[in-house]
């Protein structure tokens, strides 16, 4: 290793493009909480997936030794992952296709302009992909002047109402029906004045809307769920046949993909596709699956190119205790079972990754200190749900708190004065590191009483602490604590069975 | 048996009658209590802020404290400390390079048990009226935390105890596995998005129409009951040690300031 | 330095601790052991549940079956290997429209079509899938995407019970669809709508 250390470069290769929160989290939160219409759309949408999912979860006897299939599987990715990058490499040349390999953001979207200009394209269809959402590839093709038409019903809303994905899976879950038939109408050329908003007639209006491009379009980009290093093998897993439309019928089909997207072979589908169609839309298998390996005469595309995309993937893979963030297989359940995203949504977490994954993914891909995206650890209150849900075991609450740890270092490396927060975690830790300091903090507690009211209740207090009693009081602290209670008034009960002196030992001050 | 109490710093200081009730229920079933005198808090606060080095000295006390004197087990009366002392503090040893801290972490951590977990898997009791003689005329919902369920998987440990109780009633809790929003600092530096998860909380306990929110953590019962104070309601929150500790010679209080009489032969 | 190999060098210092990995434990099922009656009514059930529209037939009901599915149809098109005898039913064979590689029907020529017919490589009785794998009694894959109704026959010795027994079944280099049910949307709501791009009409008749 040393030997090849020595080209190194030196420091991490943070990503670009749409990774970052340009507001911090508490006040995107802050906006997105006041939307009550918001708030109403998600606690149906992710309430309506969270049970589906637990039911499908629950039929499989084996889901925990798939888990853990998983979760091994994708080490053993990471860890090899240089060995299985080239074997993938090697197969799709050999089958027909062209690997290319891109550092960021913006050697991806030159790659792939420049790919569609050689085909001389001026519009391509488009499978619904979070890497092309990751690298900002509409918008860049948009400024070559090439159109972009998403496919996918969710993301054409998106793409429509001039809006951003909020949610991985389902990206218009922050909008309801009725909002969806005011996009159609105002902004699909065609379209029946009278649509309704039944689900139903939106999505056949999505259909005929779409239905002339997917058969006249030249140039198709995916981006893909697994890539098998043993055999060259590209799988998208989709549910309305756009994606079959797109991987089919073009002549020319562009992929991107995230380095870290591997599986070693293609019979270690047989863990991946159990676990990733019930985790995510908890469906027992998703309505299309489509496997596709180089260029196959007579049938699909007769040009392919996979782009390989690292864009902070290595700077991610560089942590020890986060790179297992690159395990994630986009399903979103961790999404569908936090209460926090459950309220605020997904745009207020400014990357294209949001939910608990997003608040890991994104700081280990830019770099903690990478203009919000500090404020992303902290948006968690550390209730576990999402490991539990978690289809490949990402321990993302202990991801949370590792950050949170390096987002404090490097707060304190740059800082001069500390902070209200750093002046109150010293205070705690003198009280907290000796029992004798604490006692010293509780004799003085009961003044806390002088701050309550008549009915025992503190209802507002100054700086950081005033969050809490934005909504909560604090009861008036009791007259004695605890400890003071034991030493001066406890008498143990006899006990024969008992040395005589060991009641006396227990309240022995240290 | 000799069982060596942690108070936790929340119970020692805001919730004494917490802890009071855990050494009656001990003594009670005829075990000897200690208070390991130099005890002050796990350190999840600071762990869980980000704040590793300054954890390192709290984790440190604890280790210390619980590493020393003639125990079997200790207890105490909280998912969330007992989590923490069993694996988070190792993780703070093991960052900041300490590994005869560590090894020491571990031990004292597998020698840590919440209290449901004592009172089922070690000392058995399966019938808090018969084994205890728990007594508690009351409605009651109970909010299983986050920390109990997912990090200790303590299962149905706490509400089998409780319905085990003679006199209760229990209501059901819809949604009982969301978060009630507390989060250690996330209630602060995230305010807006804790309240808004409290306030569904809140509506739920309502909806139970219990008189009482029952739990295992102080810290999420500080919250729970800070947000149900706030609306002036009429329910109030308890920890489930201090319903196991009432009987009906000595019932706890649940209106007012609640004081229980603990302690054999104490007023 | 190219892209590939700064990346390549980017990965092997992120590696440079050399994490161990333990072996994958494949401690899940590797098969249902259900025998084949019971695959038919596990498959059946599972296709039912995704709204298709599910036929069981002794080997000489299929082509009966397919003329009834077939009987609003006009044209369709037809794999260039399918099993002639599955076109017994029809007095006037002008309706089938084969796709042959020699000859591709365009885009266009699939799209006016009423239907298609193939046969399939492998089913997935737990989970309700058929695959395709472009077989010559099934055709590249556009011809069974483009048409809005689609009529699959499973062959009775290719229902297997879960994934793991399909994948042993089947070349990963040879392009493969996965079908389970209809095209469907979840992206309104979460409200299901089947019917989306993809076909809207999917039959299955299952040969037993």
């Amino acid at each position: 290793m040393s030997q090849i250390s020595l080209g190194m470069p030196r420091i991490a290769s943070y990503g670009s493009g749409n990774l970052f929160a340009t507001e911090s989290f508490p006040h995107a939160a802050h906006r997105d909480l006041d939307n009550a219409q918001l708030r109403a759309n998600l606690g149906h949408a992710t309430g309506t997936i969270r049970e589906k999912r637990l039911k499908v979860v629950a039929e499989l006897p084996d889901w925990e030794e798939l888990r853990e299939a998983g979760s091994v599987l994708k080490q053993q990715v990471m860890a090899d992952l240089p060995r299985l990058l080239v074997q993938l490499e090697e197969n799709v040349t050999q089958r027909g296709g062209t690997v290319h390999w891109a550092r960021d953001a913006q050697e991806a979207n030159e790659i792939v302009a420049g790919l569609i200009r050689a085909e001389g394209a001026t519009e391509v269809v488009k499978v619904k992909s979070m890497a092309t959402q990751e690298i900002g590839l509409n918008e860049y093709l948009e400024e070559q002047g090439i159109a972009a038409y998403e496919t996918d019903l969710a993301e054409l809303i998106v793409q429509l109402g001039h809006d951003k994905p909020s949610h991985i899976l389902v990206p218009a879950i922050h909008k309801n029906r009725t909002e969806i038939r005011d996009i159609f109408l105002a902004e699909m050329a065609g379209v029946d004045p009278e649509l309704t908003d039944d689900p139903r007639q939106l999505a056949m209006a999505a259909r005929a809307h779409l239905r002339r491009k997917f058969l006249s379009t030249k140039v198709a980009i995916s981006g893909a769920n697994f890539a098998i290093a043993d055999s060259g093998t590209l799988a998208v897993v989709e549910s309305e046949g756009n994606g079959r439309m797109c991987l089919t019928l073009p002549e020319t089909l562009i992929t991107v993909m995230g380095i870290e997207k591997l599986l070693p072979t293609f019979l270690d589908l047989e863990v991946f596709m159990a676990l990733l169609p019930r985790s995510s839309t908890g469906e027992r298998m998703n309505p299309y699956t489509s496997l596709w390996t180089g260029v196959t005469e007579g049938d699909g595309p007769q040009n392919f190119h996979l782009v390989l995309l690292d864009n902070g993937r290595t700077a991610a893979l560089a942590d020890e205790m986060g790179r297992s963030a690159l395990h994630c297989i986009r399903c979103s359940a961790c999404m569908n079972v936090c209460p926090v995203y459950e309220r605020t949504g997904g745009h207020a977490y400014g990357s294209t990754y949001p939910g608990p994954i997003g608040a890991i993914l994104s700081p280990l891909m830019t770099g903690i200190e990478a203009e919000e995206n500090n404020s992303l650890p902290y948006a968690s209150s550390l209730c576990g749900a999402c490991f539990d849900a978690c289809p490949v075991k990402i321990n993302i609450p202990e991801i949370l708190v590792h950050l949170r740890g390096k987002d404090v270092d490097a707060e304190h490396a740059k800082r001069k004065l500390p902070s209200q927060m750093d002046v109150g975690m010293a205070a705690a830790r003198v009280a907290f590191s000796s029992g004798r300091n604490l006692a010293l903090v509780e004799k003085g507690l009961p003044l806390g009483k002088l701050m309550a009211g008549p009915d025992q209740k503190i209802k507002r207090l100054p700086g950081m602490a005033g969050g809490w009693t934005q909504s909560r009081d604090i009861p008036a602290p009791p007259k004695q604590s605890f400890r003071a209670w034991w030493k001066k008034e406890h008498v143990p009960t006899p006990d024969t069975s008992q040395t005589p002196d060991a009641a006396a030992e227990s309240g022995e001050d240290g | 048996m000799k069982i060596a109490l942690f108070a936790t710093c929340i119970v020692d200081a805001m919730f004494p009658r917490t802890a009071k009730a855990t050494v009656t229920i001990l003594e009670r079933l005829g075990h000897q209590v200690l208070f390991p005198a130099t005890q002050a808090c796990c350190g999840q606060m600071h762990i869980n802020s980000g704040y590793f080095d300054d954890a390192l000295p709290v984790v440190a006390n604890h280790v210390a404290a619980f590493s020393q004197g003639d125990y079997d087990v200790a207890v105490a009366p909280s998912a969330s400390c007992v989590a923490s002392v069993k694996h988070q503090q190792p993780m703070i040893a093991r960052h900041c390079g300490d590994a005869d801290l560590e090894n020491r972490a571990n031990a004292v951590g597998a020698k840590t048990y919440e209290l449901s977990q004592l009172l089922v898997d070690v000392l058995g009791i399966t019938d808090a009226a018969a084994q205890l003689g728990s007594y508690f005329p009351h409605t009651v919902t109970y909010h299983p935390s986050c920390h109990g369920m997912r990090l200790l998987r303590l299962g149905d440990r706490q509400l089998d105890l409780l319905r085990s109780v003679g006199g209760i009633e229990l209501r059901d809790l819809s949604g009982p596995d969301q978060c009630c929003g507390f989060g250690g600092t996330f209630a602060m530096k995230n305010a807006d998005v804790s309240s808004a998860m409290l306030e569904d909380k809140v509506k739920s306990i309502e909806a139970s129409g219990a008189e009482l929110c029952v739990g295992g953590d102080a810290s999420c019962l500080l919250h729970i009951g800070g947000g149900l104070s706030r609306k002036d309601s009429g329910t109030a929150t308890l920890h489930f040690a201090e319903i196991l500790a009432s009987t009906m010679e000595a019932p706890v209080s649940v209106s007012g300031e609640v004081e229980l009489l603990t302690g054999r032969g104490r007023s | 330095m190219s892209a590939r190999e700064e990346i390549l060098d980017r990965i092997r210092a992120a590696l440079s601790d050399q994490p161990a990995v333990p072996p994958v434990p494949r401690n899940y099922r590797q098969t249902t052991g259900l025998d084949a009656q019971a695959l038919v009514e596990l498959l059946v059930d599972r296709l039912v549940d995704y709204k298709a529209n599910v036929f069981v037939e002794e080997p000489d009901g299929v082509s009966g079956r397919i003329g009834e599915l077939l009987a609003g149809a006009g044209r369709f098109v037809i794999p260039p290997g399918l099993p002639v005898g599955w076109l017994a039913f029809d007095a006037e064979p002008a309706r089938a429209v084969v796709d042959h590689p020699d000859h591709p029907l365009t885009v266009g020529e699939l799209d006016a079509m009423d239907a298609v017919l193939t046969c399939s490589a492998v089913a997935v009785a737990e989970t309700g899938t058929i695959v395709l794998d472009g077989s010559a009694d099934q055709g590249r894959r556009a011809i069974s995407l483009v048409p809005d109704h689609h009529i699959c026959v499973v062959p009775v010795k290719s229902i297997v019970g879960i994934l793991p027994e399909a994948l042993q079944r089947l070349d990963g280099t040879r392009p493969l669809t996965l079908i389970s049910g209809p095209s469907a949307t979840s992206d309104i709501e979460l409200e299901r709508v089947e019917g989306v791009h993809g076909p809207r009409r999917l039959d299955v008749i299952i040969a037993v």
